[in-house]
């Protein structure tokens, strides 16, 4: 029985390779990380795209597939892994950083889209050795636990202070609701964005 | 995700020409890049108009005019929106998050698609995905689903917020596409699912939405949106009410109602507006106005708490707007 449906599974995948071969898709048969690996491969019909970016200061220029999720050129190709891949839908802040002054989501934004636009991520904060006094309080108040969503909660809490939400904790916290904390880190993050705030 | 081609277009008519059979414009992206991820949508062309100068937010004596390719922060906190129209900025506000409010556009919130379970995986059956091949909803996870416009072959809701309110406010939106300029009415803009629910909106091949144009409503400034949802933010609602009043002397000259979270479509209650008007301002009025509020619901196996809950997030809209 457990023969018979490994046989299914192969065949199965082997279908699907071909399909995807005769498609001149082969190598985005690999999920989740499809478009960094098409361009690797060179897929057809994939058209490259040149995109010209500002990281963190630096003039970056990037020959991608238009696929390529911001975060995943950040990741994949520019080897800047602190902003973190969490849920790659849109649904958990994980991803977030600051294009052009603004909080968005990597993953739903595509790298092409954002060609001539200033990138700021979680390693873009600190001054040399003197962390983003965000990062200090994240610190001071232990915002965090397995720190997975930690880069994500302090660029959302960078911006939410630049943009004067941080008045109230219930202020705070609905304001800081786009950025999950599956540790349940959130009495600490909502103390650090305060602390952070008062000496801001 | 399939392969695409890429292109950027600076001016609608860059767009118009870049458009065609399987394109798709990138706006925000919040829903084109999670559905192009899922394999829900696949174009073969994409066209990104976020430098396309769809820009603007201004009142005049006809009312407000939003550009499309403003977002959805932007318009949340504007002075013009705010405070001549509470129940536009608390539903934008209530809206997903902070991040995803500053890349989506009003045009793109506009067209986003269902949040059904079913619709979002392809490899279940689905109509409005994959016509024909059946709704894995109507016997299935449908606690989130519409009970009101439904057919046999969806019942799935539209998810937009904004929707609602300015279906409340008889908003129309401005399209141009290869046959030029037309404006159409909101409430007409949206199908129901009937027999044929991938066709959702009576928008063209091609076409673009342009703007949006809210009448003037003076008494809308007293007006609110009130969301129902499983989390206190963050989420998409359960059930929500766009209620706006005219009070004069403590009687209720004219009501405006929508809601969101129960319909196949952004669903208006004239019904419900006609029973508030001519009567005192007051809990009971409220109470009576409701009572056939959801009449015509087709319940599913998980939902049928949502006619009870849309009669009392009206109502507690009102409650709200009399205080
Ligand atoms: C986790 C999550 C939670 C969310 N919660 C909510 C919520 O609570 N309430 C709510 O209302 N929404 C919610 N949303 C949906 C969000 O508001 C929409 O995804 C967003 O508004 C879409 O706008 P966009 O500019 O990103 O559109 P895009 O993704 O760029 O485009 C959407 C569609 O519209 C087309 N399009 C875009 N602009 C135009 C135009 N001008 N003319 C013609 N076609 C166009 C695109 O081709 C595409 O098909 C949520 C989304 C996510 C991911
Ligand atoms: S990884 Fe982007 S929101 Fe979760
Ligand atoms: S610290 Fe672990 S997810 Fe937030």
């Amino acid at each position: 029985m457990e023969e018979q449906s490994r046989d299914d599974e192969v065949s199965r995948r082997g279908f699907l390779l071909t399909s995807a071969a005769a498609a001149g898709l082969t190598a985005i048969a690999e999920h989740p990380r499809p478009a960094v690996a098409a361009t690797a491969a060179g897929a057809a019909g994939a058209a490259v795209v040149e995109v010209a970016l500002k990281v963190n200061g630096k003039a970056r220029t990037l020959s991608l597939d238009p696929r390529v999720t911001l975060l995943d050129a950040l990741r994949e190709r520019l080897d800047l892994t602190g902003t973190k891949k969490g849920c790659d839908r849109g649904q958990c802040g994980a991803c977030t950083v600051h294009v052009d002054g603004r909080r968005v989501l990597s993953c739903l934004t595509l790298a092409a889209g954002v060609s001539g636009k200033a990138v700021i991520t979680i390693e873009g904060l600190a001054d040399g050795d003197r962390l983003h006094p965000v990062q200090r309080a994240f610190v001071e108040c232990d915002g965090l636990q397995c720190g997975f969503c930690t880069p994500g909660q302090v660029m959302s809490a960078v911006a939410l202070i630049e943009e004067g939400y941080a008045g109230s904790e219930a202020e705070i916290r609905e304001h800081m609701s786009g950025n999950i904390c599956r540790c349940g880190a959130y009495q600490q993050i909502v103390q650090a964005v305060r602390m952070a705030k008062e000496g801001a | 995700m399939r392969p695409y081609t890429f292109a950027a277009a600076r001016s609608v008519g860059e767009a118009l020409e870049q458009a065609r059979d399987g394109s798709a414009y990138l706006a925000g992206g919040t829903t084109l890049v999670d559905l192009m991820k899922l394999e829900v949508i696949s174009p073969a062309h994409v066209v990104d108009i976020t430098a396309v100068p769809l820009r603007g937010i201004r009142a005049g004596a006809k009312g407000l005019s939003i550009g499309a390719m403003e977002r959805m922060a932007d318009v949340a906190g504007h002075d013009l929106v705010a405070g001549p129209y509470p129940m536009l900025a608390e539903a934008l506000r209530q809206s997903a998050s902070p991040q995803i409010r500053n890349m989506a556009t009003i045009g793109g919130n506009l067209l986003q698609r269902t949040r059904c379970g079913y619709f979002r995986d392809p490899a279940t059956p689905c109509n409005k995905r994959s016509p024909g091949s059946g709704c894995s909803a109507v016997d299935g996870h449908n606690r989130s689903h519409a009970v009101l416009g439904t057919s046999d072959a969806c019942v799935a809701t539209h998810p937009s917020d904004l929707a609602v309110a300015l279906i409340a406010l008889d908003a129309r939106l401005s399209l141009r596409g290869a046959g030029g300029e037309r404006s159409l009415r909101l409430a007409d803009f949206y199908r129901l699912p009937g027999s044929t629910p991938h066709q959702e909106n009576e928008l063209r091949p091609g076409e673009l939405i342009t703007g949006v144009a809210v009448p003037a409503l003076p008494w809308a400034r007293r007006s609110t949106y009130v969301k129902v949802r499983d989390r206190q933010s963050y989420d998409f609602a359960l059930c929500s009410a766009a209620v706006a009043v005219n009070v004069r002397g403590g009687v209720i000259g004219e009501a405006r109602v929508a809601a969101g979270g129960v319909g196949t479509r952004p669903w208006r209650l004239p019904a419900v507006e006609q029973a508030l008007k001519g009567k005192p301002m007051r809990l009971e009025t409220f109470q009576a106005a409701v009572e056939h509020a959801a009449d015509g619901s087709r319940l599913l196996s998980r939902n049928a708490f949502k006619p009870a809950l849309l009669r009392r997030t009206i109502v507690r809209a009102l409650v709200h707007l009399a205080g």
